[in-house]
């Protein structure tokens, strides 16, 4: 088996073995079932308000798991292995980041479909949303894997990486939003899945970068 | 084990220098290492062997000298780094290691079972990482130069934690390496139940 497929593989098995998508999707769904029951029953207002909360705590939630992505290999010397792998480290760290979209993107995406309806929106908007929050959180995970990255040696690094990384979802926040608040497959959504595909291409590239230097 | 294999990798160092921070650990250090060579580095604690080895791996940056390798294309591909920290993960099982390191690192799934048996973890392959002993983890560590064939072993205390079978199979597996061509650098404090071919005292 090649390289690449068994980082994947061992990522996903590690999500699973330490709770999956359990943490993120639970406080994703907390925070957005809170929401309405904060802000009262006017229907008016939580359409207007619901996609940008959704996007927000959706952000929030990814930020979550990419604190320990590459501090515990660090830690626990696995990253000289992976250093050490029969592949580039950019498709490596690519593939860790493809195992956390699926172990916790993906879900995260689907969970905004009772997200949404919580929040007043028509049900003819939410395959959109769910597609759009999928494509959100290849996003972020792109550039989170560079945060991730850059402060893997830092203790309590989980602010850092807020900080480094938060600008940076900056695109993805807005076009997702406007995706989910006019609801459609529309310019909106390309653009999208355009900063999907921007910060997927240059997010591992950067991100092995950084991790080699991390290896001193 | 595929007793027939041979390596061909020498190691050359030249006048290589290195740093931590703004000290120089040592400099001028030459040696060469040819298939079959068994290499001990000594010294006290904090003289540089970890980051020799770490440089030699290709992870640390020399401040002046050359690392050449002859006879292989990418030396990241051609070594093995056997350091402090096993690289084991709590949740996951001993077989699944060394599963996942014959995929990482090129090895043949033929040999998990073979590389597993030999370091003496077969009962407990199916057990959590979690539940091994300090022992236990560092043998599971020493399945992976096993399972994936790479020329160049550099090894740090590798005897550290292992009992007088560990270290008998530790100097086993160096000799079967060392008589198939391959390279070992291993730093340790006390002696090897093999003899070094070369003592390198760093100071």
């Amino acid at each position: 088996m090649s390289a690449v497929a068994s980082v994947f593989k061992r990522e996903l098995a590690l999500a699973w073995r330490t709770g999956g998508p359990a943490a993120p999707v639970g406080f994703f769904l907390g925070a957005t079932t809170l929401l309405p029951l904060a802000m009262g029953t006017d229907r008016a207002l939580l359409q207007s308000a619901g996609p940008p909360l959704i996007w927000v705590t959706a952000a929030l939630a990814a930020l979550m798991t990419l604190e320990r992505l590459f501090q515990a290999d660090l830690e626990d010397g696995s990253l000289d292995q992976l250093l050490l792998g029969a592949a580039p480290m950019e498709l490596i760290v690519l593939a860790k980041g493809a195992a956390l979209w699926l172990a916790v993107g993906l879900p995260l995406a689907i969970a905004g479909a009772p997200a949404a309806i919580a929040l007043q929106t028509p049900l003819a908007a939410v395959p959109a949303i769910v597609a759009s929050l999928a494509l959100g959180m290849a996003a972020f995970i792109g550039v989170g894997l560079i945060g991730a990255a850059v402060t893997a040696g830092v203790r309590r690094g989980g602010v850092l990486i807020a900080l480094i990384v938060l600008p940076f979802f900056a695109p993805a926040i807005i076009f997702g939003a406007a995706v989910a608040g006019h609801g459609g497959f529309g310019a909106a959504f390309l653009m999208l899945a355009g900063c999907a595909l921007g910060a997927v291409a240059l997010g591992p590239v950067a991100a092995a970068a950084a991790l080699r230097l991390q290896a001193e | 084990m595929d007793g027939s294999r041979s390596f061909q990798l020498t190691l050359r160092v030249e006048r290589l220098a290195i740093a931590r921070g703004t000290r120089t650990l040592f400099s001028d250090l030459s040696f060469d290492a040819a298939p079959g060579a068994f290499v001990a580095l000594r010294g006290p604690n904090g003289v540089g062997k970890t980051s020799l080895l770490r440089a030699l791996a290709g992870f640390l940056r020399p401040l002046s000298g050359r690392i050449a390798f002859a006879g292989a294309d990418e030396p990241a591909l051609a070594l093995h780094l056997l350091g402090h920290r096993d690289g084991l993960k709590a949740s996951l099982d001993a077989r699944a290691h060394v599963r996942y390191w014959a995929g990482l690192l090129g090895g043949e799934p033929s040999a998990i079972e073979p590389a597993l048996a030999r370091v003496g973890l077969s009962a407990v392959a199916d057990l959590p990482a979690r539940v091994l002993s300090q022992g236990q983890g560092r043998r599971l560590s020493l399945a992976r130069l096993l399972v994936a064939p790479r020329a160049l072993w550099l090894l740090d205390e590798p005897s550290a934690s292992l009992d007088a079978a560990g270290k008998a199979l530790l100097a086993s597996m160096i000799d079967e390496h060392c008589g198939q061509g391959g390279v070992v650098i291993a730093a340790a404090h006390e002696e090897f139940a093999r003899a070094p071919t070369q003592t390198i005292v760093l100071a």
